[in-house]
């Protein structure tokens, strides 16, 4: 007699655990060993984007978290798959971007012996992750993925990494144990905050000169709206970083702009002068602060708000330290705010306005330029528009110049600077949300980083617009070898570039060649009329800089205008 | 200044690796690690002296805590604790040496547990300075080889 079947297979036990987590689609690639697992898709309900690179298909899920705030899942095979998911890995972990990450492994019998495609991912990524686990019993499966989803969402969120040897994913009629999770090491911070609320708006009201401070966390805990309310409530002006684009919306009258290296003049100079910092959900970067912390907001009292202790203090000193979530602590300090003077910050205004008025943004609005680029773009575009950057000058002319209202709009390479990140996020994008246009702004530079994934996107039918700042040079190196260098220019020419529209068209992807101002307006109709995906082809000179720019080393009040 | 942790962390494969390689990554520096199973089979404790002012020390807590496999950390330094370190010693011997030897063995409570013709093999618990003091006393006779453990605590009782 032969034994009843009562189990699964491992793989559909993985992928049904997917589902209870509410996972919608996998960006992936296959290989050996996850041949149980592609076989087992063919019956699941999980959509599957496949990619062209690992490292597209990471980038796409980092991409499809940053504009719906859910857990990316990505999946690569074993030795160069997993390999390959590194530098995405790297990216999540840096800008605390919830990902599950799935590779394959040779079988469990196999493993440590250099087998084919076998390498130590979990070895290589444990530096860049939150968490990760090798899966050695199919059994486990069910609790693996339950806590692996919750280590990324919750806390501080960052990538976690399951490693699936072959046989467990192989393996026939497995009844899984229970999916309790037993994460008793597993901690949030943040649960009390000892009466600092009222130390905060203590603070507050003796200010003469606050600001705040605005980064990534405050995206995590959706806290938006409630930072508009302490800003208007308070009267307080507001600077973000790159991270934090879009948490107050551009164009909104408390909105000093951007703070740090490419930062607007008064957002930097009202950081220096400020009497209260009130910095949430930041990590006091060094593109924000230019160097080692204690040049930085030093005529301020400092309050760091961050989800994460480990942040606290590692910069930058300050005084007071809450460690919480950003849209709850927040609240509560509004809570706190009747029983305080509100700060008196009339004087403060007029001398944030007079900087505001004496250093605006210049640029020439007269002949072709990035600026001029991002300006029509942000006309033409609207608020609902998603935009996704690569890295490079053009991602400091979006930070600047495009009117990002929404940070859930808003997916780029942050922390980590990773060329290549924006074609596939743009993807990620589309495919999280089908409904909304998404537009790539890319350089030539970042673009053949990633320019494979056009036909992840022909595939698709995603109908991304892709405006390429096309200078032929890798532009922001050029820029600090001509300002810090002597204009001693090294390999930064890309004389090899294709005509990107005819890339573009062998994809069968329509491309339209910008030469002219007066055919940036219509090109992005055109594109934006099409029902399909678009690249704009757009030359811009070389001799375009980002400025301003703080010099290196430099206090970020010292920079460099034009 | 040397500061003793005490860190509970899973008992699993792998463990050791996330703690050793936080403390690379980040550049601390570990005077002393020991690990072993505690009277819970799925708890290992650590204890790890580390070097460093209370800035980096605090760091290093908020760090390690972060790590899902460490469920708590304490800092023992200032506290009530027994401390204790175990040492092996190997040391030459000669006939006119050999009762010298084993008077200042006895001197400092050691055993000896194991002899040779020209050696012999002594072991030696205590606090940190009492064996820095015996590998002191003994060197002029011949230190031919020293085994530690690395320094283990725990709290004094309250009563």
């Amino acid at each position: 007699m032969s034994e009843e079947k009562t189990g699964l297979k491992g793989a559909t036990i993985l992928l049904n655990a997917l589902q209870q987590e509410g996972v919608d689609v996998i960006f992936g690639y296959p290989g050996g060993v996850l041949l149980p697992l592609y076989d087992a898709l063919l019956d699941s309900p999980i959509r599957h984007v496949l990619g062209r690179h690992e490292q597209g298909v990471v980038f796409a899920a980092d991409g499809y978290s940053r504009v719906t705030g859910k857990v990316g899942v990505c999946l690569g095979t074993s030795g160069p798959g997993a390999t390959n998911l590194v530098t995405g890995i790297a990216n999540a972990f840096l800008d605390s971007i919830p990902l599950v990450v799935l590779t394959g492994q040779v079988p469990t019998s196999s493993i440590g012996s250099d087998s084919f495609q076998e390498v130590d991912i979990i070895g290589i990524t444990m530096p860049i992750t939150k968490h990760s686990y090798l899966v050695k019993d199919p059994r486990d499966l069910p609790r693996i993925i339950k806590e692996a989803f919750y280590i990324a969402r919750t806390g501080r969120p960052g990538p976690v990494l399951i490693d699936l040897p072959k046989d467990v994913l192989a393996e026939e009629n497995v009844v899984p144990f229970s999916n309790e999770m037993k994460l008793k090491g597993y901690k949030i911070f943040g649960r009390d905050n000892n009466g600092k609320i009222e130390e905060v708006a203590r603070a507050l009201s003796e200010a003469h000169r606050p600001v705040l401070y605005a980064g990534g966390g405050v995206v995590t805990a959706g806290a938006e709206s409630v930072l508009k309310q302490f800003a208007e409530k308070t009267g307080a002006p507001v600077v973000t970083t790159l991270m934090g684009i879009g948490s107050l919306p551009l164009g909104h009258p408390n909105l000093l702009g951007m703070v740090g290296l490419h930062g607007t003049v008064t957002a930097n100079y009202a950081v220096n002068d400020c009497d209260l910092l009130i910095a949430v959900g930041v990590r006091f970067d060094d593109r924000v602060t230019n160097g080692p912390g204690d040049r930085f907001a030093t005529n301020a009292k400092v309050i760091h708000i961050d989800i994460d202790p480990v942040e606290i203090s590692k910069v930058v000193r300050t005084d007071i330290q809450i460690v919480g979530d950003a849209r709850q602590v927040l609240e509560e300090i509004l809570e706190a705010l009747p029983g305080f003077v509100l700060p008196d910050v009339a004087d403060w205004w007029d001398q944030l306005r007079e900087w505001k008025e004496n250093h605006t943004l210049n640029y020439d609005k007269d002949r072709l330029n990035p600026q001029m680029v991002m300006e029509c773009l942000g006309e033409i575009a609207g608020g609902e528009t998603i935009i996704t950057t690569d890295v490079g000058q053009h991602q400091m002319w979006v930070a600047q110049h495009y009117p990002t209202v929404n940070p859930r709009n808003y997916a780029s390479s942050c922390g980590l600077g990773a060329m290549g990140y924006g074609l596939p996020a743009a993807i990620g994008a589309q495919i999280a949300r089908p409904e909304d246009r998404v537009v790539l702004v890319t350089g030539d530079g970042s673009f053949q980083m990633s320019i494979q994934e056009l036909g992840t996107i022909a595939q698709n039918n995603l109908p991304i617009k892709i405006v390429l700042l096309n200078n032929g040079v890798l532009g922001m190196v050029r820029q600090m070898q001509k300002l810090f260098y002597g204009e001693r220019y090294s390999q930064i020419q890309l004389q090899g570039n294709p005509d990107f529209v005819k890339v573009a068209e062998a994809y069968g992807i329509r491309g339209i060649h910008v030469n002219s101002l007066e055919n940036v307006r219509s090109a992005f109709e055109e594109a934006f009329k099409h029902p399909g995906a678009v690249l704009v082809d757009i030359k811009i000179s070389e001799h375009e800089n980002v400025l301003p720019m703080v010099s290196p080393g430099k206090v970020i009040t010292e920079m460099i205008v034009r | 200044m040397l500061h003793t942790l005490a860190v509970l962390v899973e008992n699993n494969p792998g463990v050791l690796i996330r703690v050793a390689g936080l403390f690379t990554r980040r550049g601390y520096n570990i005077d002393s690690l020991t690990v072993c199973q505690t009277e819970d089979p799925e708890l290992s404790r650590m204890t790890i002296v580390v070097n460093g002012d209370d800035q980096i020390i605090q760091q290093v807590r908020n760090q390690l805590s972060k790590l899902v496999v460490v469920h708590s950390v304490s800092d023992l330094t200032g506290e009530s604790v027994v401390d204790r370190e175990l040492a092996l010693i190997r040391v030459q011997v000669s006939t006119e040496t050999r009762s010298a030897v084993l008077q200042t063995v006895d001197i400092f409570r050691g055993r000896v547990v194991d002899m040779g013709r020209t050696n012999i093999t002594v072991e030696l618990t205590g606090d940190i300075p009492k064996i820095d003091a015996f590998v002191r006393a003994i060197r002029p006779y011949g230190l031919l080889e020293l085994v530690r453990t690395g320094k283990v605590a725990i709290l004094r009782s309250e009563t």
